[in-house]
């Protein structure tokens, strides 16, 4: 038989982290700091209003892009929100979840070898769909001294005459950090001078804590060369629902929906009338959410704090990425052991790029008795470790 | 901030302070003044246990009663009310609008007990016009707590 395997596919690395899930999955009694979904269900009033739609029939596709309806909410909304006009008939795709929106953009988009620049640590799509769409991720490492934040220089460092695209992804995950329109502003310019496109990945934008989200597109001179990506997963508490939208220029939206049109042919009926139920009256639903998870957020930093474990504040998303470089062991080993040894799953930082290493992401979307029944054992594995460590050092000298 | 602070104590009146406070972002002495203040001003007035009573070994029945009076001259309804809410097995005494006045909450060892209350006790009071009594089969939810066995929940541990 012949090889069935397209290369490029098997080409993708399985990410590393599979092994750690694998461990989990294996481990029923194990709790968990690990997910990077919201910890509500839906609203109830938005479920309500799919079901009502089953209940009125409406089994039936929706227009590629996506309802009129749902569209036109969608674009008043990034609108009030965000100071961004898109015109709903041209400019807007409700997609399956942020995640096709990021496929689409890349895939309309990207010339075989053309680049694409990825701020790591980064969400875990990017990179497979730069590489499905025929295109080479060139990385940067953020540092966790600028917040994480990406700055100009780095930009620029990782420029060529190759690079076509920059990924962005604020508020992040895995890190928390947010840009402000201020460290915006010096990225925005670089791009127009350079004549590069941005991929702004903004799942998060309703959850920041202090800041509102500014989306680089609402800089001057930077809508014609950005796609948005936004959804409903995170803001409303609706992952299962699989919606998203991407909105950009027509003419990169064109060929987005049409991508869209083969491959998927429209996001799913019920849930896209949903979103219309979520946009029209979930605004208190949303601060709600954010409130709480800005309350959680309060204490995961305080009780990081009290062990002693250096962490940065995150300004928006539900993450922290505490780093655990003291203990002179890597992300993988330390998440291994904390799960062996304590029965708690965090995330190694290296499972969104290497420059993740010495770091963990601890989502903070968990009850509150879930964050300290979590955080008092690994308050008590850092002990552990440091009071090992502290035994072999004395040992030495 | 009051609000805010009361909102999370509806929730859960139990909560440690000081977790409070670094949930809010201020010190627990803030908080704990704002809760001794709010007690005081009537704000914050009990801070009783949600019971499943169900599932004790304890007997309990509880009923809903509507009772329509005759107001008596000069006194409007606060007399009556006040008198309702005496009684130790009355939980809840609400003034309503619509085809009654008051909607008392009771809650009593057996059918009969509540019965025998409602004809000796309620309906004989002077102001006291008719009554009808309901009991309560079944709580499904009670103070925003559902009472019956949710689904686990069918989030995933790990996801990125
Ligand atoms: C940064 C980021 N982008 C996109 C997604 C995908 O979200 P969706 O459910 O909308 O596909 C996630 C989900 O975790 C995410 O963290």
């Amino acid at each position: 038989m012949r090889n069935p395997l397209a290369d490029k596919v098997v080409g993708i690395k399985p990410s590393g982290i599979r092994k750690f899930f694998d461990v989990v999955s294996e481990m029923p009694d194990a709790i968990s700091l690990g997910v990077g979904e919201p910890d509500f269900d839906t609203p109830w009033h938005v479920r309500e209003e799919g079901i009502y739609s089953l209940e009125r029939g409406r089994t039936f596709y929706t227009s590629n892009a996506g309802l009129m309806e749902l569209r036109t909410a969608i674009s008043r909304y990034l609108y009030k929100k965000l100071d961004l006009h898109y015109d709903p008939k041209t400019e807007i795709v409700v997609t399956v979840g942020g995640s096709e929106g990021i496929d689409l953009a890349l895939r309309a988009m990207l010339n075989p070898g053309d680049e694409v620049i990825l701020p790591e640590p980064a969400y875990v799509s990017y990179a497979p769909c730069v590489t499905l769409a025929g295109g080479n991720t060139v990385t940067i490492n953020l540092q966790e001294k600028n917040r994480f934040k990406l700055t100009a220089e780095e930009l620029l460092d990782a420029i060529t005459d190759r690079t076509k695209i920059l990924i962005l992804s604020y508020p992040n995950n895995p890190t928390g950090a947010i840009m402000t329109r201020e460290d915006l502003e010096p990225i925005a310019r670089i791009i127009q001078e350079k004549d590069i496109f941005v991929i702004s990945d903004e799942i998060y934008s309703e959850l920041t804590y202090g800041k509102n989200h500014v989306s680089i597109a609402s800089l001057p001179g930077m809508q014609e060369r950005t796609v948005v990506i936004n959804g409903f997963s995170k803001a409303f508490a609706m992952t299962g629902w699989r919606l998203g939208y991407a909105a950009g220029p027509e003419l990169i939206m064109e060929q987005m929906i049409k991508i869209h049109q083969f491959a998927i042919m429209a996001a799913p009926t019920t849930s896209q009338y949903a979103g219309v139920e979520a946009l029209a009256n979930g605004e208190d639903d949303v601060q709600e959410m954010r409130t709480s998870y800005n309350q959680r957020r309060r204490f995961v930093l305080d009780q990081f704090k009290q062990m002693g474990l250096q962490c940065f504040e995150p300004e928006g998303a539900f993450y922290m990425f505490p780093s655990i470089s003291e203990f002179g062991m890597s992300s993988d080993e330390f998440a291994t052991r904390f799960l062996e040894e304590e029965k708690v799953a965090v995330v190694p930082g290296t499972a969104f790029g290497e420059c993740g290493e010495g770091f963990l992401r601890v989502s903070y979307a968990y009850s509150l008795e879930e964050l300290k029944e979590a955080l008092g054992r690994m308050a008590e594995f850092v002990r552990r470790l440091r009071a090992k460590k502290q035994a072999g050092d004395a040992n030495r000298g | 901030m009051h609000n805010a602070i009361l909102k999370m104590l509806e929730n859960n009146s139990r909560i440690d302070l000081h977790d409070l406070a670094v949930m809010m972002g201020t010190d627990e002495a803030v908080i704990v003044e704002e809760i001794e203040k709010m007690e005081k001003d009537g704000v914050i007035c009990g801070y009783p246990t949600l019971i499943n009573w169900d599932k004790t070994t304890e007997e309990k029945v509880s009923a809903m009663i509507e009772v329509r009076v005759t107001p008596q001259r000069g006194q409007g309804f606060e007399r009556l009310a006040e008198r309702i809410t005496n009684y130790p097995e009355v939980k809840a005494v609400y003034l309503m609008s619509g085809g009654y006045d008051f909607l008392v909450s009771l809650e009593g060892k057996t059918l009969k007990e509540v019965s025998m209350f409602v004809t000796s006790k309620l309906s004989t009071l002077d102001a006291v016009a008719g009554t009808a009594t309901h009991f309560v089969l079944k709580k499904y939810k009670d103070h925003g707590i559902i009472l019956i066995d949710k689904p686990q929940s069918s989030r995933m541990k790990v996801t990125l």
